[in-house]
């Protein structure tokens, strides 16, 4: 194969781990909701600590956006 | 090319390149924007804090909430003994926001969109903590990497774990924020390319830019969120990290 070919392919493989990302803070999210919708008055206090599980779960995605860059540009 | 989605974030030198010491220092448009975004945060908190009146107005009802937001941040996470964090937990939400804010007008450069920015800030905060921790706990800070309460057999396993997972903290602090800014900014200027390209084409070609016109719009909605989300969440981080160098036993 082309290696500029396979290096293209590669990167496209690579994005494939930001669906994990995505699934990670819908299920943050989602559950922050369900938890939210249940005890109003203690969602305030915990909205944080969603925001940082939704970071924490965002960053591994950011890692394959890394991984496909650098395959791109730096490979 | 007006269509190129990555031109945006070319440097380019706006004083010549002077050689020190071997080596090439110039004068870039990154360089400036910085110097724009200092100055942008301390003109708005000066004038903020000018009157000082007690009913607040508009310009100090935003300073104050500004400064609740981080004091609140600090104070929620690290205690009262993180008290003497709070300028450098300021300086760097500060810093990081402005800089994502100015990014998103037009023409304008994000700074925070250049990975040796990001990674750099991330790299101080992580630092930060080794040495924070080491001068309040001794050699007793590294009982971070061993828990408490975990079985004998499975414990070299969890250490290894947790070393890795806290020497990959300056990578994933820096590049989450790098990351997003990048994507965002490519993302809307794909959008607006889409707009151009088809109205050039006229006719039918100009009613079909309507979706795309309409997506770049709540896309920009959306990067003002995402550019203050992503400053919380650097500064959040922030404090969790220092957290640790603080109470190391959890």
């Amino acid at each position: 194969m082309d290696p500029a070919a396979a290096k293209l392919i590669g990167a496209g493989i690579a994005c494939i781990g930001m669906g994990g990302a995505g699934i990670g803070v819908g299920h943050i999210f989602g559950n922050y909701l369900a938890g939210a919708l249940r005890n109003p008055a203690a969602a305030g206090s915990q909205f944080t600590n969603a925001l940082i599980g939704a970071a924490l779960a965002e960053g591994l995605g950011i890692f394959s956006l890394v991984v496909a860059l650098l395959l791109l540009f730096v490979a | 090319m007006a269509n190129d989605p990555i031109h945006q974030f070319r440097l380019h030198d706006l004083a010549g390149p002077v050689n020190i010491a071997g080596y090439e220092i110039s004068f870039t448009n990154s360089a400036l924007f910085m110097g724009i975004i200092v100055v942008t945060i301390t003109g708005i908190l000066l004038l903020a804090a000018r009157k000082g009146a007690l009913v607040p107005g508009r310009l100090q009802s935003v300073g104050e909430m500004w400064y609740g937001l981080v004091d609140n941040m600090v104070k929620n996470v690290l205690g009262e003994e993180g008290k003497a964090f709070f300028p450098l937990v300021f300086s760097l939400f500060s810093f990081v926001l402005v800089a994502n804010m100015i990014g998103m007008f037009p023409y304008f450069f994000t700074v925070t969109s250049h990975v040796i920015v990001t990674v750099s800030l991330a790299l101080f905060v992580v630092c930060l903590v080794v040495v924070v921790g080491i001068t309040k706990h001794g050699l007793g800070w590294f009982k971070l990497f061993v828990p408490h309460g975990v079985p004998l057999a499975i414990l070299p396993v969890i250490s290894i774990i947790e070393i890795i997972s806290f020497l990959s903290r300056p990578i994933s602090l820096g590049l989450r924020l790098f990351g997003n800014m990048l994507a965002g900014h490519i993302v809307l200027k794909v959008f607006a390319g889409f707009v151009v390209s088809l109205g050039a084409l006229g006719g039918i070609g100009i009613l079909g830019a309507i979706a795309p016109m309409f997506m770049a719009v709540a896309l920009t909605a959306l990067e003002f969120l995402v550019a203050f989300l992503q400053a919380f969440v650097f500064a959040i981080l922030t404090c969790v990290y220092l957290n640790d160098a603080l109470h190391p036993s959890h």
